[in-house]
């Protein structure tokens, strides 16, 4: 890109490079995008605007031939939210304690076989069918949201932006085939199959569960709440007892 | 806000602090997330200031992923090396996790009466 531009402007370009003003303001001018296209496609699971918003970036960057370090100077107050917003899943999950209580053993029972299966089964295939170590334990952390299993991945020493690479398109498989998966097994309650859906396939599941029903919505995100934790527990002991 | 925010950021200092010197692995944040709540069961629920904060961040958490999704094109190489192990890992142990909780939850509550 600079090849090709006149001097003056060769030289702005250069300076921004090295301030964080360009990498945030093109982050949320995307969002923005993203959200108005998603609104305009009536909201479908390929058009979550998440996904686009990171299209749109990545595509930005390669053309421009922009290094990511130069964008994440800028990218990084948005990315340091993630931080409290994490903890802020402590609110609804508050909201929630009475469903928990009532259910609690089915629950906790339920989500925790259900979290290290699929870690379990992501990693053990990845190994069988040959991915190194960075990308097998980067895979661990994949039915969580993505701070979560960012902060896995990386304790691990796997790499967190491949994490939540996966993390997102487990969620859009999650939500593309969940409906799918509970009729053919029968699950046809919805405390089930929010539960399920938010442990499987955290936030874009849980948000194709919550417009189908309010229950299965909130089950959905007590699950991803309560599967970052249980999920941060599993993975490095699962690490630990395969070897992996 | 600033309260709300002073909240919550306390919350993940303390987290990664104990994390940091227990050795944990589990992430300074969770850890704040269980902090927070049990600070919120002994004081009888969110202050509406931190109420509408956390929904507030909450509600731009898809805007939150984006810089460290972005960081995909530093990992191009490693995804096109691995595009059969994760083209089958990722979609069968997805599918399998549906499976096993909501199988499981599905015996759970039918087996209440309050089904």
């Amino acid at each position: 890109m600079h090849k090709l531009l006149p001097l003056p402007f060769f030289h702005v370009w250069a300076y921004l490079q090295t301030q964080p003003l360009l990498g945030l303001t093109a982050t949320l001018c995307v969002w923005e995008l993203a959200v108005l296209l998603d609104r305009r496609a009536g909201h479908k699971a390929i058009t979550n605007p998440t996904i686009l918003s990171i299209g749109i970036l990545a595509a930005l960057l390669l053309t421009t031939h922009t290094p990511y370090r130069a964008y994440f100077t800028g990218a990084q107050y948005v990315h340091f939210l993630l931080g409290p917003a994490t903890v802020a899943l402590a609110v609804p999950m508050y909201a929630n304690l009475p469903a928990i209580k009532r259910h609690f053993v089915g629950i906790f029972a339920s989500l925790s076989a259900g979290s290290v299966v699929a870690a379990a089964s992501a990693m053990l295939i990845a190994r069988a069918l040959g991915a190194p170590h960075l990308v097998i334990v980067s895979l661990g952390p994949k039915s969580v949201t993505t701070p979560i299993a960012m902060g896995i991945a990386q304790d691990l020493g796997g790499s967190p932006p491949l994490a939540a690479v996966f993390v997102l398109i487990t969620g859009l498989f999650g939500a593309l085939v969940c409906t799918t998966v509970f009729r053919l097994a029968r699950v046809p309650d919805w405390r089930a199959q929010g539960l399920a859906a938010g442990t499987a396939a955290h936030g874009l599941a849980t948000a194709r569960m919550l417009s189908l029903n309010q229950t299965a919505g909130a089950f959905g995100g007590l699950a991803i709440g309560l599967n970052g934790v249980v999920t941060s527990i599993a993975v490095p002991v699962l690490v630990t007892i395969f070897g992996l | 806000m600033t309260r709300a925010l002073a909240v919550l950021l306390s919350c993940q200092l303390a987290g990664t602090v104990i994390q940091q010197a227990m050795g944990l692995p589990v992430p300074g944040p969770v850890l704040g997330l269980l902090i927070l709540l049990v600070l919120l069961v002994r004081g009888g629920g969110p202050s509406p200031e931190l109420h509408g904060t956390a929904q507030g961040l909450l509600k731009y958490l898809g805007l939150l992923f984006v810089p460290a999704g972005v960081g995909v094109v530093t990992e191009l190489p490693a995804i096109e090396q691995n595009a059969l192990a994760l083209a089958v890992a990722i979609p069968v142990s997805t599918i399998l996790g549906l499976l096993v909780t909501g199988v499981l939850m599905q015996f759970f509550v039918g087996r209440r009466a309050d089904a």
